[in-house]
């Protein structure tokens, strides 16, 4: 393997910038659009458009069932997906920090080809800046991405209507605890990869099934609880939830029960809840089972007039109980 | 019987069902869970609701960060402020607030403050920064002092001159002990720790139904484990047969595990300690022995701490005694909430309030 390392030199925007560019964006990532080379990407297209940003700053960058090249296209592909849009186009932005393996690089923007591929959307445009040392951690992504809507398609967060019934692709918490192994100041290993995954393709099949899904989201950051919550509040309408119907991974939840955290405010990187009138509910399921994506959808609750703006979990023992938004980083128990 | 499934629900609700019938015969009967983790649990799960109505649970003071002192946490606030040093711990601490700052605060600043999940780690970036004075805030119970030791002997083998240990660690007995000598709350029972318990063993207990005729029932953290605790204790009361009584058999031995307890007194001996709301008990603490006297990051970095303040309104003291509900705290959800933590017990993922507010206790 090579020790060969990027320097600040690679970021001059001189010689050795366009040497990586065309050595390792270029050459793994190259489209009609990207080989213009000009200042902006230029295309037409019409429609309702989707247009949205995240960036990436994950720790480790390499981790069980991905790395932070997959998770930057993927969250982005689902963004857009989760408001219904087909994504697109993608942007590209690294910051790298000087001294970054080449081979780390490369394997970072061989991922990213596989995740575009797999996504089915393209990088127009991108940027790579480097900085010195201890200014950024190892490397930073940022990508936008655009999508093109449906006609007829009014999926947003402050849809969900009372009766509506709440469906969760699979299994939840996977990609927290990914990470939280992965780290090595955690003192044990798990057997549990990161869920990361495109959902655009299982979105397009759920809405040409059922255009009335009312609320898409993808719990990523705080993950479940914090999504269900924000549901409520946005749509003034308050969720129930069966503790007992939602799908976790066993791994993952005796991780959990070691580290004191709860599964349900730890993030997924390819999940999405979505909510949808009751008459439609199993006409949905059963598309969404037939997916590779939501293969483990199940039904985990419902809307409900009471409780505006609250999340309530009818526990296995038939208590309800609120389900309350994260505040604070989820935090392992010390004894 | 062979338990598969500690969380069943159908064997929860016949376990619920024996201690409704139990609970006919009895009076009123008040419980006190030691451990924050129970406490947690039977909140997660709703057991306080499905208990009889004469059968009520307090919480208890097993809560690490929620007892640390203000003038430990000032402490710690201080060694970090010195210069080239990391100051290493789990997460919880990073959020109490001293009695101006909490780490958190000053890790925005820009010291060096790092969040690990085992000691170990810590040693590792003791090694990685041989230049740097690396030292890890020692905070837990008996569950945590023997991997802290381990890291610390490990660190002489490794001769790491630049690891040291700022030791807050407490002994859980005299906690309970001094709980019941002050006789603020009137008990009937003690739900017993059970990852304490599976290091000083169940039969560290012996005293509770010994000298204070109460009995204790040792218990694990899912729902079953924590209702055949409950049921066991309501079995003794009403039997008036106090004893240990050990329902988390498949973790906790009646001697512990000596091999902890051996690593844990090679490195500690026992000292007085301060605890927030109980205040100075005789050997309730662990201190580093002279032998590894160069780890200890109190002597080697003594700091005189002066003007310790201690918030006023906050009930955190009477929360861990037991005396003080955190719905009766004029600050709770109205100042303290865990985004703005007044008090420990709202940090720490094992505190009493932090569960009446999770989990929208009214």
């Amino acid at each position: 393997m090579s020790e060969k390392r990027i320097t600040l030199a690679y970021g001059s925007g001189g010689r050795l910038t366009h040497q990586l560019i065309k050595d390792i964006f270029v050459k793994y990532l190259g489209n009609e659009i990207l080989y213009q080379m000009n200042d902006s990407a230029t295309f037409t297209f019409s429609g309702n458009l989707a247009f949205t940003t995240d960036s990436y700053v994950v720790n480790p960058i390499f981790f069980p069932g991905g790395d932070i090249g997959k998770l930057a296209i993927y969250g982005t592909v689902n963004d857009l997906a989760m408001v219904g849009a087909e994504p697109l186009y993608i942007s590209l932005g690294i910051i790298i920090e000087e001294g970054l393996l080449f081979e780390e690089l490369e394997r970072i923007v061989l991922s990213i080809k596989e995740a575009i591929e797999e996504a089915g959307v393209k990088v127009v445009t991108g940027d790579t800046k480097v900085v010195e040392k201890g200014k950024a951690d190892k490397v930073f992504i940022n990508t936008s991405g655009i999508g093109v809507i449906p006609n007829g398609i009014n999926i947003r967060g402050d849809n969900a209507k009372p009766g509506e019934v709440v469906i969760v692709s699979g299994t939840v918490g996977d990609h927290g605890i990914a990470i939280l192994s992965a780290r090595k100041s955690l003192s044990f290993s798990v057997d549990v990869k990161s869920d990361t995954a495109p959902l655009n393709r299982l979105v397009k099949e759920m809405i040409e099934a059922v255009p009335e899904i009312s609320v898409l989201r993808d719990p990523t950051r705080g993950g479940f609880a914090t999504t269900l919550n924000e549901i409520a509040q946005a749509s003034n309408v308050g969720i129930e939830i069966e503790e007992s119907e939602i799908p976790i991974k066993d791994s993952v939840r005796s991780a959990c029960e070691l580290l004191g955290i709860d599964p349900l405010y730890i993030a997924n990187e390819g999940k999405l809840i979505a909510i949808v009138p009751e008459s439609k509910a199993d006409l949905l399921l059963r598309v969404m089972k037939n997916s590779p994506y939501g293969k483990d959808a199940k039904i985990i609750g419902r809307v409900t007039r009471e409780h505006p703006g609250k999340v309530v979990l009818i526990t296995r023992l038939g208590v309800r109980r609120l389900l309350d938004m994260l505040s604070g980083d989820p935090l392992p128990r010390i004894c | 019987m062979k338990i598969l499934d500690y969380n069943d629900t159908q064997l929860s609700k016949k376990i619920l069902s024996e201690i409704e019938e139990i609970s006919l015969s009895l009076g009123d009967i008040t419980i006190m869970e030691f451990c924050g983790t129970h406490t947690h649990s039977i909140f997660r799960f709703g057991i306080r609701e499905l208990l009889p109505e004469n059968v009520t649970m307090l919480s208890g003071p097993g809560c690490p960060v929620c007892v640390t002192d203000n003038l430990d946490i000032d402490y710690s606030l201080a060694l970090a402020e010195i210069p080239n040093t990391i100051l290493v711990t789990f997460g919880d601490m990073v959020k109490v607030p001293g009695s101006y700052k909490s780490l958190q605060d000053i890790k925005a600043e820009g010291k060096d403050i790092r969040i690990v999940y085992s000691c170990m780690s810590a040693l590792e970036i003791a090694e990685q920064n041989p230049r740097k004075s690396v030292i890890f805030l020692g905070v837990g119970f008996e569950t945590t002092a023997p991997t802290v030791a381990g890291a610390i002997i490990e660190a002489k083998r490794r001769r790491i001159d630049n690891f040291f240990v700022y030791s807050m660690h407490k002994l859980t007995p005299p906690a309970m002990r001094s709980i019941l000598e002050l006789g603020e709350v009137k008990l009937d029972g003690i739900l017993g720790p059970g990852h304490v318990s599976t290091v000083i063993g169940s039969e560290a207990w012996s005293f509770i139904p010994d000298n204070y005729k109460m009995p204790i029932a040792i218990a694990g953290f899912d729902t079953i484990d924590i209702l055949l605790g409950i049921r066991a204790l309501l079995e003794m009361i009403r039997d008036k047969t106090p004893r240990v009584v050990n329902t988390y058999l498949r973790a906790v031995k009646p001697k512990g595990n000596k091999l902890a307890q051996n690593l844990m007194y090679e490195v500690f001996e026992v000292t007085d300690s301060y605890w927030r709301g109980l205040g100075r008990l005789p050997k309730s603490g662990l201190k580093i022995r002279e032998k590894y006297r160069n780890f200890d990051a109190s002597i080697q970095f003594p700091i005189n701490i002066e003007n310790v303040v201690r918030h006023k309104l906050c009930k955190c003291g009477e929360v861990i005694r037991g005396v003080t509900s955190p719905l009766e705290c004029p600050l709770f959800n109205k100042v303290c909430n865990p985004t703005n933590p007044i008090g420990p017990c709202m940090v720490s993922s094992e505190g009493t309030c932090s569960a009446y507010y999770l989990y929208g206790a009214k």
